[in-house]
């Protein structure tokens, strides 16, 4: 016999899909099906029922090789090294639950460590970008309802975020949306001629590196002022064209990914397209919103900033909470040296940095705390295996509209596996023994 | 559990009627009690003022909105950050603090209970998690309805039971305390960049006015007899001549009677009044229209007001009246930030700078004081800075120095670099009146008490409540030389008792205690159509699915204190 | 003018906190005194005495002390934080937020510097002998004040990001500069003697930018309007005259429409 659990969400990107039904075998130990989901989420549950699951901490050893060892062995060298560690960083967390992170925050705070999220080589440009200039946005439900105008720019949905555009952003028929994908009109910016760009009723193929200067042409457009002949390999006519396209709408959106975020310019593109929001807002209704890509560095934004005051890249070092990306962030921080151990979690570092930040991951004392085997937990220390979030355990995440969503727990963790939460609980607890000793 | 007495101080407390009598104040097990064992430990109140702890019935505090004011806002933590020391968790923030700094400033200041003035429905976790992250102070928050999908619908129909149906199930559904406002449809018409500025205006589609959305709510909120009245923030808010809409807005509430076993004598509670009691008709000829707006308040006695008194600080705004904001930023120019939310509402963010060498920020400054100063019955006139919109809720004793001192208002004033302005287009230079200690307590603990219908519980002394005290190094017998020593008396009390466990001794915080987070729980008749309603909403227009909507207890509320109704016939 | 010289003797592991290095700071100090002051290396807090071989004693007042730095400093961050008056001169290179909320006084450093130099500068002078890092007199994050007085001089070439939302003070590069110069800027003065890539005076509300060299891509929101000579930074020049930034909001002033203006050498 069978159970299907229904409303269940995904925990894999930003788009955090929350209609998700899962069938697992009655006694709740074994997940047999994934309904609903894309191909990514659908793996996400399934995978975690490979039968060569690592179910215990491992030590990394002198002559390369791994020696399996206990959760407590495995807390006493978290906390040890946390507690001697000049100054630590506890980077990650993106790939978890706000209770988790809430911990961790109490562990960041008592050994005085920097900690940061994906944001750092993601959507923190976004975040530098929106401290500068604000960001007129809103919830993805009123994509779905109101939006006649619909921006990708610089973002690949159609493989990033495989329903994003099903759920709320082209083809739903919503409230004042009856027509579905009729009533929108699609704008695509992106040098590349992916499959979101197939989609789009007009695809502007920008030269590399000059989204600034195109989004700058587009607010002198919206003015009728004067252009070039052409701006960022765009003719003046279409960019005229494009500028006519969004003010023409009621509503509309920009959602925006790596291709602007990580490029050069990276918070300044940002910067230009809130701008280009701001500006259409005198003419109609327009907003904007990052295509997250972890499905809860939402969340550890939020934590970290209710709890710190900051959304990422914050140094705890000097006892009260500092943050400059490009000195308090982690990219800098471990090209620069500045920082003796290093903690992961929820995220996967080592595939995802410049080789240069990942070699001085392996050259300190570390801790990789992740369900999988990872470049990240090849190169470090200590790897602690734990329960897959919002699979095996549930929590709060934040979607990339910043709507809260309880993920649920769906099936059991292998046997005397830990969740995040509870290692980094006897973290902290035994942190505590060991800061009140001194 | 513990037993304290606290002996000799000068009692305030409107509840009882008490005028700064010498009285000793005992407390066991929580609560406040007639008298205690000599086992009890002594706290030494000689010479000092006594005081329930202070209810907060309008910040922004805790939710997405505040969150987007701190991640967009570094520079607000830019060396004014406090480290972990003793008891205290860091914090940050000069004017969104962070949750843990909001928990200890309020407590320091004698405040033991709080109320977050809007809760967009669907984030109501995330109010949550800031709330449970708030140490020491119990709170509620406040859903919002007046541009809501549900709402309108039914009561462009008149159906006022069915509006009662879905209030209770929000409530529910997100662990709210009360009915609150925000710019009556006017932001479901932000939704398409328009407004509505006066009662009067449809709402674009719903074409509802502002009118029926708040006389229809008044009515199913006295249906339900909920412990709080409607809370609103009217439509055209900060805007030149602004008055006459607000008094279109309290005459709505003309000839209705509460319906409550709280206690509750409102059946509107009008908020931040100092942004909707504006004159002239451009900020060149701006005025105030105190006097004219107290008028209405001090006849019409089923309403209750809080001011939002301007402190004349850098300090950031947010409401979820969207196109105010949009309309500040382009006054202002500076960072604008936006959420309009599915079917529910929306947020705006915008800096602003209230500096003391502007005039309209003077004039600003003057009428939310002449508000409390015209005001006949203190406990209807509540002190507020909607914080952090018109100064940061840590600038209260700040507030407290300038209403009992004319002096101290006299020196602000003279500091104004239009000062002949402020004089020409208020009355408050000619406002002798200091309010007396009495008011205060009436204004900051038994008024808003009383409005929130939470007598039973806190806002005074009263054996049975609970033991919420707090001790003032102020003593009430000794003429104040400088008024300085009023906000700094104000600023970090001697003691603060929450629920009988003593959190803050000499300023500083002792313990965390054991905060709650109040919400209502409204029972109604089974009603299959506004549950189908609800259904179908979720079905077609949400983008969250109805089971993973409602803000279920574990990590959010854990410690609730529900105050039930039953509304069923 | 009295002189304190401090001498890297024990180069941090990670890296040192040096905010007290300052003329403000070690104002009416001993010598000893000053190697009692904190700096910290992580989340350790240690003596300027461990690191530095301190010898001199300051003047009663900033603006009577000069702290000569020698030594390897380059893994030293914040030297001149917040001064208000006085001297430092640096031998070598230093790390980031060199001068940083400075108002007063002259930072010279004969090396390089890194990122952050002259943070928010509301007065004073930087000098800087070599080449400068990102965000030179740029604004904290989040805060549209940025520099609003003094000079910034940079021998060498500078990073990106400089002058982001200046408002006022001058700033002269020698060299080249990479990406983004004075976006957002609402006032002030950027010479720059070298070549520029792009991004040159985005969002400029108002301000002046001079480029001796060459743009390799302008921001189609500038305009040209006419070319003009002026003396500039002690060079008398032609200039293509441009205005902008035409996307971004405009100022009036006496009925008049204000914009940037960028100027680049003919």
């Amino acid at each position: 016999m069978t159970k299907t659990i229904t409303d269940v969400v995904c925990p894999f990107c930003g788009t955090l899909c929350d209609d998700i039904e899962v069938i697992v075998s009655d006694d709740g130990k074994k997940l047999l099906e994934v309904d609903n989901a894309c191909v990514i989420g659908t793996e996400k549950f399934l995978h975690s029922q490979s039968s060569d699951r690592i179910t215990r901490p491992r030590m990394h050893q002198e002559d390369g090789s791994w020696k399996e060892i206990s959760y407590d062995e495995a807390v006493e060298y978290t906390a040890q090294m946390l507690a001697k560690a000049k100054k630590p960083l506890m980077f990650g967390w993106s790939s978890t639950n706000c209770e988790a992170q809430s911990v961790g925050n109490e562990i960041a705070e008592m050994s005085r460590a920097c900690c940061d999220n994906t944001a750092a080589t993601c959507h923190g440009t976004s975040l530098i970008a929106i401290q500068d200039v604000g960001l007129p946005s809103c919830t993805l439900g009123e994509i779905k309802n109101r939006a006649d105008r619909i921006i990708f720019w610089g973002c690949n949905p159609a493989h990033a975020h495989p329903r994003h555009m099903s759920r709320y952003s082209i083809f739903p028929r919503g409230f004042f949306t009856g027509k579905g994908q009729m009533s929108r009109k699609l704008i695509v910016v992106d040098p590349r001629v992916t499959d979101t760009a197939k989609m789009a009723d007009m695809h502007l193929q920008v030269a590399q590196g000059q989204d600034y200067e195109l989004l700058d042409a587009l607010r002198v457009a919206l003015k009728g002022e004067w252009l070039p002949d052409e701006v960022a390999g765009i003719p003046r006519e279409k960019i005229r064209e494009a500028a006519d396209i969004l003010k023409s709408g009621r509503f509309g959106i920009i959602f925006f990914g790596m291709g602007v975020t990580q490029t050069l310019g990276k918070n300044h593109n940002i910067d230009a397209a809130i701008a280009v929001t701001k500006d259409l807002n005198d003419y109609t209704k327009f907003s904007i919103m990052p295509m997250r890509g972890h499905y809860n560095v939402t969340g550890s934004g939020e934590v970290f900033a209710w709890q710190f005051g900051f959304p990422y890249a914050v140094d705890l070092t000097r006892g009260f909470a500092r943050y400059n990306p490009g000195d308090t962030s982690t990219i800098d921080l471990l090209t620069r040296g500045e920082i003796d151990a290093m903690l992961t979690i929820g995220s996967d570092p080592g595939a995802h940095f410049p080789i240069s930040a990942v070699k001085p991951i392996a050259k300190m004392p570390s801790v990789c705390i992740d369900p999988h085997l990872t470049p990240t937990s090849g190169v470090s220390k200590l790897h602690v295996p734990v329960a897959f979030n919002g699979v095996e355990t549930g929590g709060n995440c934040y979607r990339m509209d910043n709507v809260p969503i309880d993920c649920r727990k769906v099936v059991e963790p292998p046997e005397g596996m830990l969740t995040d939460e509870e290692f980094l609980i006897k973290v902290r607890d035994r942190l505590k023994q060991l800061k009140g000793a001194a | 559990m513990s037993e304290y007495i606290i002996k000799n101080g000068h009692v305030f407390d409107p509840v009882q009627g008490i005028k700064g009598d010498k009285k000793d104040i005992s407390i066991k097990d929580g609560k406040i009690v007639d008298k205690v064992s000599s086992s009890a430990k002594v706290i030494d109140a000689r010479d000092k003022t006594v005081m329930a702890g202070a209810v907060e019935i309008h910040a922004h505090i805790a939710g997405p909105k505040v969150n987007l004011g701190r991640i967009y806002r570094p520079e607000d933590k830019l060396f004014s950050c406090t480290p972990t020391h003793g008891m205290e968790r860091m914090g940050g923030g000069a004017s969104i603090p962070t949750t843990f700094k909001t928990g200890y400033e309020y407590a320091k200041m004698g405040y033991t209970t709080a109320m977050e003035a809007a809760m967009p429905p669907l984030f109501s976790r995330h109010v949550h998690e800031e709330i449970r992250d708030t140490p020491i102070i119990d709170e509620g928050a406040f859903p919002v309805f007046g541009n809501n999908w549900f709402v309108m619908e039914y009561l462009k129909n008149g159906e006022v039971e069915n509006t009662a149906a879905y209030i209770a199930w929000l409530l529910r559904a997100t662990k709210g305390y009360a009915v609150k406002v925000v710019n009556p449809g006017g932001t479901e018409a932000w939704h398409w960049g328009l407004n509505c500025l006066s009662v009067n205006d449809p709402v674009p589609y719903f074409d509802i006015t502002p009118a029926e959305i708040i006389k229809g709510l008044i009515e199913a909120n006295e249906y339900l007899g909920l412990p709080h009245s409607m809370h609103i923030h009217p439509n055209n808010l900060g805007n030149p001549g602004n008055y006459t809409t607000t008094l279109d807005t309290l005459k709505i509430a003309q000839g209705m009677q509460p319906k409550n076993k709280f206690g509750r004598e409102q059946v509107m509670h009008l908020t931040h009044t100092q942004f909707h009691s504006y004159g002239g008709d451009s900020w060149g000829n701006f005025e105030s229209k105190a006097k004219e707006v107290m008028d209405y308040i001090n006849k019409n006695k089923n309403i209750t007001v809080d001011t939002g008194n301007v402190t004349l600080d850098e300090t950031t705004t947010m409401t979820a009246d969207g196109p105010f904001e949009h309309h500040l930023t382009g006054l202002n120019h500076l960072k604008w930030a936006n959420v309009d939310v599915e079917l529910e509402t929306a947020a705006g963010v915008v800096p602003y700078i209230y500096s003391p060498n502007i005039s309209v920020c003077a004039i600003q400054w003057a009428i939310g004081l002449e508000l409390a100063l015209y005001a006949k019955d203190p406990m209807r006139c509540f002190i507020t800075t909607d914080h952090p919109n018109a100064g940061p809720f840590t600038r209260y004793p700040r507030v407290i120095k300038w209403l009992m001192s004319k002096k101290a208002r006299e020196t602000q004033i003279n500091a104004f670099k239009h000062k002949d302005k402020v004089l020409s287009q208020t009355g408050i230079g000619a406002m002798d009146r200091e309010i007396s200690l009495y008011e205060i307590a009436a204004m900051t603990r038994a008024g808003p008490a009383r409005s929130l219908g939470l007598t039973a519980i806190c806002g005074g002394l009263k054996p049975g409540m609970d033991a919420d005290v707090v001790v003032y190094n102020l003593n009430p017998e000794k003429p104040v030389g400088n008024p300085d020593q009023i906000e700094t008396a104000f600023s970090r009390a001697a003691h603060v008792f929450k629920s009988g466990v003593e959190v803050v001794k000499d300023g500083e915080i002792v313990s965390s205690g054991n905060k709650r987070t109040l919400w209502v729980n409204a029972k109604v008749n089974d009603n299959p159509q506004v549950m189908r309603d609800i259904t179908e909403k979720f079905l077609k227009y949400y983008s969250v699915t109805q089971n993973n909507y409602e803000a279920l207890g574990h990590t959010f509320v854990p410690n609730p204190y529900a105050l039930d109704v039953d509304a069923t016939t | 003018m009295e002189t304190v010289t401090i001498k890297m003797k024990n180069v941090p592991a990670l890296y040192l906190e040096a905010d007290n290095v300052s003329p403000d700071i070690f104002a009416g100090k001993t010598a000893t005194q000053i190697a009692d002051l904190h700096v910290y290396e992580g989340n350790t807090t240690g003596k300027l005495g461990d690191y530095f071989e301190v010898s001199g004693n300051a003047a009663a007042t900033a603006a009577d002390t000069k702290i000569v730095v020698k030594g390897d400093v380059t893994r030293v961050k914040y030297i001149g934080m917040k001064m208000s008056a006085g001297e430092i001169v640096v031998e070598g290179s230093a790390d980031q937020y060199v001068g940083a909320w400075m108002t007063g006084g002259k930072i010279t450093v004969n090396g390089n510097v890194q990122a952050f130099a002259a943070t928010a500068m509301r007065g004073g002078e930087l000098v800087i002998e070599g080449n400068a890092g990102n965000y030179l007199g740029a604004a904290y994050r989040g805060d549209w004040r940025g520099m609003s007085k003094g000079t910034i001089h940079v021998k060498g070439n500078a990073g990106s990001d400089i002058g982001m939302y200046m408002t006022g003070g001058e700033m002269v590069i020698d060299g080249n500069v990479d990406v983004h110069v004075a976006t957002h800027a609402e006032g002030g003065r950027v010479v720059i003697k070298g070549n520029a890539k792009s991004k040159v005076g985005g969002q400029m509300v108002d301000g002046n930018i001079f480029i001796f060299g060459t743009i390799d891509i302008m921001m189609p929101g500038f305009k040209y309007v006419d070319t003009v000579e002026q003396e500039v930074a002690g060079v008398k020049a032609k200039f293509a005259h441009f205005i902008g930034d035409i996307g971004e909001r405009h100022k009036t002033k006496k009925g008049q429409v204000v914009y940037g203006n960028l100027y680049t050498r003919v």
